[in-house]
């Protein structure tokens, strides 16, 4: 990128503004008159200024991009700027650590925007999403192609103007349910009786797929090895028998040997991030669950954060002790879960899953009797949580911290750990630098597998997990056996938590904005009637949080109304599949399952 | 606004539970005292269902709860069912367990038409149910029963393990009423493949095809206003004849596809 | 050496294997420990968490107690002592219904004036979420959550969608299921009530007070409240006592037992309570 030093447009470069003195131009408003900080760039100093924060300022995490389409927003002009598309980019330090720095790009329609690709891999699939759902092209991007749709739709689907099928009002709760709410079947409401809509003079007979290309059919062609072979390109999925859900992966193999891997995903994109902006900030909750469902407790937390950083409300000491308890047994759950898995991909059917995931009924069983459902607790509210722990609940619950399941990790451990096979399979497959793994946007078990201590618990404490002694244990190898192995590390430092914490409970409110009405646990900011439904101020906020997977980020902008104006995930999962490709290069198609296996997706936070 | 009246709401109902309420094997009038085919049909019957290999196949969060279902707690090894193969040749029973979205719908198509006859269709939750929590979804099909014949519902958000494995029981009632004599799959032409969906600019089931077209070229004139200034289709209310047209082609349709009880 | 690791985890099966061995060949498994024989066929399986391994379910001849807390689809409450639904077609848990799925039809008498009253009341169950968000947010406890989830069908529309019948269950079958919180919402219900009659008299006793200063003592016999406070109080205090002696019986004669009775109990009065509901969609069905 060429840095140009004269600028057409002199009363918008105000060098006071951060950065201009290194990057004269780039930042060309701020707007802190939100929960968050936000810097505007120009877009054509995006890339200078994204490279001087990598290498000057140390912010070598791009954590997450996103875009906001304002073209129906009501609220206040953001810094003066007017353009329809705001793609948002949310930089972290992995050094440093501590919060985020925010900028922004407003570009109108049909203008692209440089692609961030160059300086941090990492934005590869996070663009590729922007593009699918917004239509914001990235110029310089290596491979543009829809990511959560499919090559050939119609429209981009999170444009405020677009609307689907079944599409009702802008927003719930919608007039038809009541006082006149009779029952109408949506198939009703279309001739083909389905989920469908096609473009006004659209011939389906002389439809034609596009063919789309895919980097890995270019994939180069070595020929190592005595014999002369010829490389085939080989389909994984989506319906394959490891058990990550429908996920497919296009691989360029020689012989056994992968030279090229392209992940294919969007066969479980079911809309949240529509649905969500529909839906009151309330409603949103339960959809959370079923982002990642193993950890619906985790994702309830993050989504009530970020709430509540717009809202700029307290929660109760117990609710806080509540939330740490059940965000710390989600993460047993899940990395029980996830070592039970990836042997499960390395072939070892049955046995050793069965034994991992042995102790997660007895944790659920404790989910169900707080929170009424094993996998989808909808447990936690803004404010706090819906109810109250039942009587006894922290005696058992202190059992399966202090007792249980310590001894559930050691047999897992014994059963495991030792295993020559495993060994053999995991050790130095699926390397990756720590340094490739950051700027791949990587984060979670897998960057403290390399050595890197990143930890969100520990780097940007939320909650109250300062007040906790806990490592964050790391190895230094990288390979499948290390992610495999600090998952139990892990899952042993979750269980000192949960021991500090179930010690140090202490009474009291477990929401602050409960109403007292008839003792039910209303949860809001309610006070009575109309509870269900408020409005946070105007504004922006993102909140991460240490998921068992990853950072796990919600990104919300309010315009004052009961419905999310904006509601983006910045999902672990999806965004560690940035990983796959690199890691897989060079080994065998056996053990592209198991580095897949030992990412630990999961395909709801995923596709979202 | 369409509205269902109540009456015909609850007939439909009625309707549908009395092939199940007369109970048992339904023995052709010639065959009646054929006491050999009902000795058979109930052998026959009996090693279908206490053999009934599920695919191993999971689409979203019920995934989970099947995989809890086949774990230490529920065991499915108890209905014969312990063996999940991942390859739809060699399974009996496909649990649609999830999300069914466009993108994968074409690909579940394609597993339904490799399973070998006799095959059954479980949908598990909400979603493959109707649609789900996620129903509204641009990319969410409404329903696994939109492209492929299912036998039995288990809705729930998700059905807990034991919801599942009375879904299953329900399955092999229904497996019970089956006759040897009757079965669809020995006869002539059964088995034909469903037609693959095609990922259009929407997903579109190649039986629809006119009824679509009708919609987007022919008579555009008819609808007038219900193209937005997008571009785009937008929801109307159609035209009552064209609707009953539609129901009427569904209900046949429903009716084709069943099997008989 | 190679291959004691393997061994190690072999081990570990092993043992596992053994101890499961161990456990089934005594006299009374310690499967059965806390468990709940309710008739022949059917037992209410609850593993204390301080049990080892993992107890198998064999489902449709045992089942695992479900907490009180559990959801499964909502259902509509039917007050059997006033003798109709507790729904007043308020509207707000298809207000608060993420995926929407409630329909309400509110009802209207003769002249087409809207009273508190569903005339019809639609849940899609095949969209439903089972969030409780309708059961969470009800201000009359007309919608609670169902624990029946037997619920599989073999044609979804219109099955699926459950209409007023299908959903309403009496009020009993609601406290059996949800024995804490029904108790909790009684004792605010009492205490609310309480309230509001005690308004009413001191309302009542200030109005004849007024009109005992109005009329100056024209006439002696203004008609008293039927019943004085005090007395009042001592009758409360009666009707405390008499609960609280009936309670003893109960649970005086079953000491260690008595949470298993009660939990049989429970589990006797819901499986009967849930006979009730399939009858009656049976019936309607027929
Ligand atoms: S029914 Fe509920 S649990 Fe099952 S896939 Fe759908 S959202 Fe997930
Ligand atoms: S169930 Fe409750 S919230 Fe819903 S309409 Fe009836 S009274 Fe109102
Ligand atoms: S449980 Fe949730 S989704 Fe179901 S009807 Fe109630 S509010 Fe709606």
């Amino acid at each position: 990128m060429s840095e140009a030093t004269t600028v057409a447009e002199a009363p918008t470069i105000d060098s006071a503004l951060p950065f201009n003195d290194a990057v004269p131009g780039a930042v060309i408003g701020v707007w802190a008159e939100e929960t968050d900080k936000a810097y505007f760039v120009a877009p054509d100093k995006l890339l200078p200024l994204l490279t001087h924060l990598r290498d000057r300022e140390q912010y070598d995490l791009l954590s997450s991009v996103t875009c906001v389409d304002y073209s129906a927003y009501k609220g206040k002009l953001r810094a003066g700027i007017s353009e329809r598309f705001d793609v948002v980019y949310h930089l972290y330090s992995t050094k440093k650590g501590g919060g985020p720095i925010r900028l922004h790009v407003r570009v109108p329609e049909n203008e692209t925007v440089p692609s961030a690709t160059g300086v941090y891999p990492g934005a590869n699939l996070q663009e590729r999403e922007v593009y699918d759902l917004f239509g914001i092209k990235f110029e310089g991007h290596p491979n543009l192609r829809r990511v959560l749709t499919w090559e050939g739709f119609h429209g981009h689907p999170l444009r405020k103007d677009w609307k689907e099928a079944y599409y009702e009002e802008d927003a719930k709760p919608f007039k038809s349910r009541h006082p006149g709410g009779h029952y109408q079947w949506h198939e009703d409401k279309l001739p083909w009786g389905d989920n469908n809509t096609y473009p006004q003079g659209w011939d389906p007979d002389s439809w034609k797929e596009p063919v789309t290309y895919v980097p890995v059919s270019q994939a180069p062609y070595h020929g190592y090895g005595e014999l002369d072979t010829q490389s085939i390109v080989i389909n994984l999925g989506p319906h394959h028998p490891s058990t990550h859900g429908v996920f497919r992966m296009l691989t360029r193999v020689e012989g056994e040997t992968i030279l090229a891997l392209e992940p294919e995903m969007g066969y479980l994109h079911r809309n949240h991030e529509k649905i969500g902006e529909r839906n009151t900030w309330l409603m949103n909750m339960p959809f959370t669950d079923r982002l990642d469902y193993i950890n619906s407790m985790s994702n309830n937390l993050g989504y009530a954060l970020a709430v509540e950083k717009l809202l700029d409300i307290e929660v109760p000491e117990r609710a806080q002790y509540i939330r740490v308890i059940m965000a710390e047994f989600t993460r047993i759950i899940n990395h029980t879960w996830s070592i039970g898995f990836i042997l499960n991909d390395l072939g070892a059917l049955q046995t050793p899953a069965l034994y991992a995931i042995e102790e997660r009924e007895m944790i659920l069983d404790l989910f169900e009797e707080v929170s009424g459902s094993r996998m989808m607790c909808n447990y936690m509210r803004f404010g706090g949580v819906v109810r109250d722990l039942t009587p006894g609940w922290v005696d058992r619950a202190k059992y399966l911290a202090y007792d249980r399941l310590p001894r559930a990790l050691d047999q897992l451990d014994e059963l495991l750990s030792g295993n020559e096979i495993i060994k053999a399979r995991g050790r130095g497959v699926g390397y990756l630098s720590a340094e490739d793994l950051i700027a791949l946007s990587v984060t979670g078990p897998m960057l403290r597998a390399a050595g890197v201590p990143y930890d969100i618990r520990k780097v940007e404490p939320y909650c109250i997990y300062d007040r906790f002694d806990f490592d964050v244990p790391t190895l230094p190898e990288s390979d499948i056996y290390a992610r495999y192995y600090i998952r139990l590390l892990e899952a042993r430092e979750s269980l000192k938590i949960l021991q500090q914490a179930l010690r140090d409970i202490p009474p009291g409110e477990v929401n602050a904005y409960a109403s007292a009405t008839l003792g039910q646990g209303f949860g809001t900011i309610m006070g009575g009637k109309g509870g269900y439904t408020f409005r946070p101020k105007e504004g922006e906020a993102y909140a991460r949080i240490e998921a068992p997977k990853g950072e796990l980020g919600f990104f919300v902008v309010s315009d004052n109304k009961p419905n999310p104006y904006r509601y983006h995930v910045r999902s672990p999962s999806f965004i560690n599949l940035n990983a796959l490709g690199p890691m897989s290069v060079g080994y065998k198609v056996a053990d592209a399952i198991v580095i897949l296996g030992a990412i630990d997706i999961v395909l709801g936070e995923v596709d979202r | 606004m369409t509205t269902t009246p109540v009456a015909q709401f609850s007939d439909l109902k009625r309707e549908q539970l009395n092939r199940y309420l007369h109970d048992r094997i339904q023995v052709p009038e010639e065959l009646q005292a054929n006491v050999m085919v009902t000795t058979l049909d109930k052998i026959y019957n009996w090693s279908r269902k206490s053999s009934m290999w599920p695919l191993l196949f999971g689409l979203a969060c019920c995934a989970i709860e099947m995989i809890a279902t086949a774990a230490s707690r529920y065991d499915l090894a108890r209905f014969g069912m312990e063996v999940m193969r991942p390859s739809p040749r060699q399974s009996d029973l496909m649990i649609v367990s999830g999300t069914v979205t466009k993108k994968m719908v074409p690909a579940i198509v394609r597993i339904y038409n490799q399973m070998a006859e006799p095959r059954y269709v479980l949908s598990m939750g909400a979603c493959a149910t109707g649609g789900g929590p996620f129903k509204e979804g641009y990319t969410v099909v409404s329903g696994i029963d939109k492209y492929i014949p299912v036998d039995v519902y288990v809705p729930g958000c998700p059905p807990t393990p034991e919801a599942l494995l009375y879904g299953l029981i329900k399955l092999h009632e229904k497996v019970e009423r089956q006759s040897i004599t009757t079965v669809p799959w020995y006869r002539k032409g059964a088995s034909e493949a469903v037609p693959v969906p095609i990922l259009g600019p929407d997903i579109f089931d190649p039986r629809k095809v006119q009824i679509i077209k009708e919609y987007t070229l022919g008579s555009t004139a008819a609808t007038g206003g219900a193209v937005a200034a997008t571009g785009r289709l937008q929801p109307q209310p159609i035209p009552e004849d064209v609707k009953a047209r539609i129901r009427a082609a569904q209900a046949k349709y429903r009716a084709m596809k069943k099997q008989p009880a | 050496m190679f291959g004691t690791g393997l061994l190690k985890g072999l081990g570990v099966t092993l043992k596992h294997f053994t101890e499961t061995f161990i456990d089934d060949r005594r006299k009374e498994p310690s499967r059965y420990e806390g468990s709940i024989q309710v008739d022949e066929r059917r037992r209410i399986i609850h593993q204390p968490i301080s049990q080892e391994g993992l107890l198998t379910i064999q489902y449709p001849e045992e089942r695992r107690l479900l907490p009180e807390r559990f959801r499964y689809i909502p259902m509509l409450i039917w007050d059997t002592e006033a003798g109709e639904d507790r729904c007043t077609a308020c509207g707000i848990c298809a207000k608060v219904c993420p995926p929407q799925c409630i329909w309400i039809v509110r009802d209207s008498d003769e002249s087409g004036k809207p009273i508190t009253r569903p005339a019809e009341f639609y849940i899609d169950v095949a969209v439903c979420m089972s969030c409780s968000f309708c059961a969470e947010f009800c201000p009359f406890d007309a919608i609670k959550m169902n624990h029946d989830y037997e619920l599989a069908v073999y044609d979804r529309y219109p099955q699926l969608v459950y209409d007023k019948e299908e959903l309403t269950v009496p009020i009993e079958y609601y406290a059996a299921l949800w024995p804490t919180q029904y108790a909790a919402e009684e004792a605010q219900r009492a205490k609310q009530k309480e309230e509001e009659r005690r308004r009413e008299e001191e309302k009542k006793k200030a109005a004849e007070a007024k009109a005992q200063a109005q009329t100056a003592g024209g006439e002696s016999g203004v008609a008293k409240p039927k019943r004085s406070k005090e007395e009042l109080e001592v009758l409360k205090a009666q009707a405390a006592a008499k609960a609280a002696a009936r309670k003893g019986e109960e649970g005086g004669a079953e000491t260690e037992d008595a949470e298993a009775a009660k939990r049989a109990r429970l589990e006797e009065l819901k499986r009967k309570a849930a006979e009730k509901a399939a009858q009656r969609k049976k019936e309607s069905g027929e």
